[in-house]
């Protein structure tokens, strides 16, 4: 079977700076991966490359054997699988809760009006806002707005979720709620993809990490292996900092 | 002239207004109603424009084409209609581009007497509307260009990541945000395509510049005439601007920034 992901000597290049060099990885079904590394390690590229947001410079992104990187590709179907959630939460400050939520299902997924109001209302009950339905984003709070995007993701019904750093433009209290809810969705066995800062929340949840510096994968392994025996120089540096 | 003269503050010849009054009423109706067509076409006009000055694509080949097919003629276009003369363009229009179009022995459009019936009684509307639209398209392309650009890039990246097409983007997420910050300038916008339709009455439209000339004409009197379409256009644009008010009140909410 082919895996969720699978990145084969992926290259990226903005002009002359290079962000992503000769990158491979997979990512199982079922399976969660987080992404650390220091800022400008390509972190967020290798991320944004795996649903077609940035295009790779060379070599091939393919999501569940699809190749995300050809341009003959329609990436809008691939993208109705993959659920993404931004740093800056990226909500449609005119749309409300619940319209924010139900934009995509109605357009894409040929569902009546009732049937994507009950799934946004379940999906707004599961990650606690869903007496915000009715307000409007820049009336919520920043944990609450990125709890928010990503149930408007999840509401798309995927079969995998990119983070793209979601707590790192949250207020310090605000963190552990929306952590709580990627806990949550990773215990029901979502397939994750997490590049995050939020060390304690990678070892606790992560089947799996990766280690990125300077556009390179410098090291992968199980949490427990990558944070208390480090096999690289690089990814010991980089921890005795963060941790 | 046997009418008694009406005189208000013992100089403003009211009876010359009176006398000419239906050609007044027919002048606001066509100042009126070419400009509301003209906003309307040149903000259509103005969206294609905007869009195709913004088009980009994915492949190599893909994007050359959305370059020399769309990028570069609309910027062609928008840079020759905001760099000349609109009085120079409406002249234009009437006496070399319409003719062309539209002429009894070959036109490229029509022709015969249908081409000459036309343009003897609707040339100078056709003239008006054409030219206005072209003018206010190529400057309402900028505002949709500006409006666009001002709507974080987040927001297109969050649409597109759930699936939405481009098109979709645009029409559900990016427009109706960027329409909001558009609706000061497309009001400006507005009041000045409703005060240049005063120039198509060089090529004898009947508006209310045109009544006025009338009117001047027949009597060597000028500020009763100009005196009387300054405030009737000073109330239309004080009507636009309040609408646009109103407008903007109504569509401001959810708008983060």
């Amino acid at each position: 079977m082919d895996a969720a992901i699978r990145v084969e000597a992926l290259s990226k290049r903005f002009g002359r700076l290079e962000v992503l060099r000769d990158v491979s990885c997979a990512v199982a079904d079922g399976e969660v991966v987080c992404v650390i590394g220091p800022s400008g390690s390509g972190k967020s590229t290798l991320l944004r490359c795996m649903n077609g947001l940035e295009e790779a410079t060379s070599g091939r992104v393919l999501v569940h054997g699809v190749a995300v990187s050809d341009h003959g590709t329609n990436l809008d179907t691939v993208r109705r699988e993959v659920g993404m959630v931004f740093q800056r939460f990226n909500l449609f400050p005119h749309k409300t809760v619940l319209q924010n939520l139900a934009l995509a299902p109605r357009l894409l997924r040929g569902l009546t009006a009732a049937e994507t109001r009950d799934r946004a209302d379940a999906l707004l009950d599961k990650v606690g806002v869903l007496d915000k339905r009715d307000a409007y984003p820049n009336q919520l709070s920043g944990g609450q707005q990125q709890r928010v995007a990503i149930a408007r993701a999840l509401a798309m019904q995927p079969k995998l979720m990119l983070f793209d750093e979601p707590t790192s433009s949250l207020d310090p209290e605000m963190v552990g709620e929306v952590l709580a809810v990627m806990q949550r969705l990773a215990e029901e066995g979502m397939t994750m993809v997490i590049v995050t800062h939020e060390m304690g929340f990678a070892r606790r949840v992560a089947h799996r990490v990766l280690f990125l510096d300077e556009g390179r994968l410098v090291e992968e392994g199980p949490p427990a292996a990558l944070f208390e025996s480090p096999r690289e120089e690089r990814t010991r540096r980089f921890l005795g900092k963060v941790l | 002239m046997d009418e008694p003269q009406i005189l208000w503050f013992g100089w403003f010849r009211a009876d010359i207004i009176k006398e000419y009054e239906p050609l007044f009423w027919e002048g606001l109706r066509m100042t009126v109603g070419v400009t509301v067509v003209c906003i309307l076409l040149g903000t259509l006009l103005g969206l294609l424009l905007g869009l195709a000055r913004l088009a980009d694509a994915r492949s190599p080949v893909a994007r050359v084409l959305t370059r020399v097919l769309l990028r570069w003629p609309a910027t062609v276009y928008v840079s020759f209609f905001r760099g000349t003369p609109l009085f120079v363009q409406i002249l234009l229009m009437h006496f070399a581009v319409v003719p062309l179009f539209m002429n009894p022995a070959d036109g490229w459009l029509i022709s015969g007497d249908t081409a000459r019936d036309l343009r003897q009684n609707y040339g100078a509307v056709i003239t008006g509307i054409v030219s206005l639209s072209l003018n206010a398209g190529a400057y309402i392309s900028e505002i949709f260009r500006a409006g666009i650009q001002s709507i974080d890039r987040g927001q297109t990246e969050a649409a597109r990541s759930l699936g939405l097409s481009y098109g979709q983007a645009m029409y559900h997420v990016v427009l109706p945000q960027a329409f909001r910050r558009m609706l000061p300038p497309l009001g400006n916008n507005a009041i000045a395509l409703l005060k240049d339709s005063s120039l198509v009455s060089a090529v004898g439209l009947g508006e209310l510049a045109y009544a006025a000339r009338t009117v001047a004409g027949a009597y060597s009197r000028y500020w009763e005439p100009y005196l009387t379409i300054s405030v009737m256009y000073w109330l239309l644009t004080l009507l636009l601007a309040w609408g646009v008010r109103h407008l903007e009140v109504r569509y401001g909410r959810g708008d983060s920034r």
